[in-house]
């Protein structure tokens, strides 16, 4: 018998992708004897505070994102090809510095005694308390996860067809109406993979919350780690936090491509 | 650019680069505070050149990196190969599959993995969580990648050239080598490169597979959980001049190609 050439990765993808997700189910729907049981999933609404908290930080975070990050993308779009290049390098290379060392580089920065109080002190501000709140925690997920925003909305923008622009202006659209007509629509595909791409990593993050939030701003992935490695082992209620989160990143981003018109899941599948 | 836009594209850089500036200068400090400069040294660079634990952990990673991304290049290939000959429906199912571990939070994949391997150590005494579980998960989350690079070169590829070579008298095999292997390679190196780094950099699946086996991340992690030593200051200069020293190497080298097919 002939071997197909895909029969290794079926395999593979089947032990290490598949299993380890049937096991995840597995844990959420039973007890440590191994008996079915609801409770893991009922608890877990117990967290549900936890749960709102991380979805709003990591949807305000998204929203800042694509705040900050549009307009710089549409800059970039509009200087010279040669700069553009340059430009893009920029703004990856720090995502090259490795997340835990950025997000500490933060730490130092915002501490009690960090490099802004220091720099207020000295002008004779009284510090402030910047680190383990909120604040500190969307800014280190901004500041992670804004290169994601920036690049794919940018890929579509610097596609979009000039004459487009150039016909709607001769018709007498002003710039307020081409970019509401004409941009914005048509930078749909790329928004919205940022929007996923800033989203998931943020709502699902635990070590910056850990780093910046301090103790107080416990979101869920913290409080799936406490439930693998940290002081709370319980890998069923972990399984089934995780289970819900799952679900609740699979119906965002159904939400986010019910928004996507024009390339509904433009994949490698759609050649036939 | 109008002046306003120069502003605002300068403040956004400089909120990216602050933080990486605030590392490289107090690698240099003198004292041990990782925020009042107090005078130059090369101290900690020293120090950091004689962590073995350190240095472990980067060896580590660069087996880890080196071997899952082999791995998974392989079977990406040969994967993306058979995934163009598949019937529509198989060819969804896989293709959905293939996207999972690239939509489903890291930390979800890092549990179900660390289950998988803490379920075969309890009932069959394999898997031990070290290097090899290690390897198992890097070359697993870099596996889409490949798969995803390969695929549209394989697509964009004349089909009757394989079958030319044949009709030539080529054995498939070498007719793969000598044809298809050649026009599909930038998609299988963009595919390596990625699964390299990708592992280089991963933390967060790492960080539930690895048992006590050390990676520069978790290394570097848990650095950051005790009292801080700015070797971790010397330790990101060190990686970030590297990095930046790779990336203008690759961008000569691509400028150069350029330069040769013009003339």
């Amino acid at each position: 018998m002939k071997l197909k050439p895909s029969a290794i990765y079926i395999i593979w993808m089947t032990l290490f992708t598949l299993i380890p997700m049937a096991l995840v189910l597995y844990f959420a729907f039973t007890n440590p004897m191994g008996k079915f049981t609801l409770d893991n999933i009922i608890n877990v609404g117990r967290y549900s505070s936890i749960f709102l908290k991380s979805i709003w930080l990591g949807a305000l975070s998204t929203i800042i994102c694509l705040l900050i990050g549009y307009p710089l993308a549409y800059m970039i779009s509009k200087v010279n090809t040669k700069y553009q290049n340059i430009m893009v390098m920029l703004i990856m290379l720090p995502m090259w510095m490795n997340f835990l060392l950025r997000t500490y580089a933060w730490m130092t920065i915002l501490e009690n005694n960090g490099i802004i109080n220091n720099i207020l002190s000295s002008i004779g501000i009284a510090p402030l308390s910047l680190i383990n709140t909120s604040g500190a925690v969307v800014l280190g997920m901004v500041y992670n996860f804004l290169p994601y925003m920036i690049l794919p909305i940018y890929s579509i923008i610097v596609k979009i067809d000039k004459k487009i622009i150039e016909a709607a202006q001769d018709l007498g659209a002003g710039k307020r109406k081409v970019f509401s007509k004409i941009l914005l629509p048509l930078s749909i595909p790329g928004i919205i993979s940022g929007i996923t791409m800033v989203f998931v990593p943020a709502v699902s993050t635990f070590i910056i919350s850990k780093m910046l939030g301090g103790g107080s701003n416990i979101l869920i992935g913290d409080l799936i780690e406490m439930q693998f490695l940290g002081n709370s082992y319980n890998p069923h209620l972990g399984s089934a936090i995780s289970l819900v989160l799952m679900i609740l990143i699979l119906i965002s981003i159904g939400i986010m491509n019910r928004f996507d018109r024009s390339s509904i899941n433009e994949d490698y599948m759609s050649h036939h | 650019m109008k002046i306003l836009s120069k502003i605002y594209v300068g403040v956004i850089f400089l909120f990216l680069y602050a933080p990486l500036v605030v590392l490289v200068v107090f690698s240099f400090n003198e004292s041990k505070s990782r925020n009042t400069w107090t005078g130059f040294s090369l101290k900690w660079y020293e120090k950091l050149l004689s962590d073995t634990e350190i240095l472990h952990a980067l060896v580590n990673t660069l087996i880890i990196a080196a071997v899952s991304a082999i791995i998974a290049t392989i079977i990406g290939t040969m994967a993306a190969i058979g995934i163009t000959k598949m019937k529509k429906w198989p060819k969804k199912v896989v293709m959905n599959v293939n996207k999972l571990p690239m939509v489903n939070p890291e930390i979800v994949t890092g549990v179900s993995l660390m289950l998988l391997f803490v379920f075969a150590y309890n009932s069959i005494g394999i898997l031990r969580p070290g290097l090899v579980t290690l390897i198992l998960s890097h070359t697993t989350f870099c596996l889409p990648y490949v798969v995803l690079s390969v695929l549209p070169k394989l697509r964009q590829m004349n089909p009757h050239l394989y079958e030319a070579a044949q009709d030539l008298g080529c054995h498939p095999f070498k007719a793969f080598v000598k044809v298809v292997l050649p026009d599909i390679m930038p998609g299988i190196i963009t595919g390596m490169t990625m699964a390299f780094t990708l592992s280089l950099d991963d933390f967060v699946i790492s960080y539930f597979t690895s048992g006590t086996t050390q990676t520069l991340p978790i290394a570097i992690y848990s650095m950051t959980r005790r009292i801080v030593s700015p070797e971790i200051n010397a330790l990101s200069t060190i990686l970030f001049v590297v990095v930046l020293l790779l990336l203008l190497v690759i961008n000569f080298r691509q400028i150069n190609e350029l330069k040769d097919k013009k003339s």
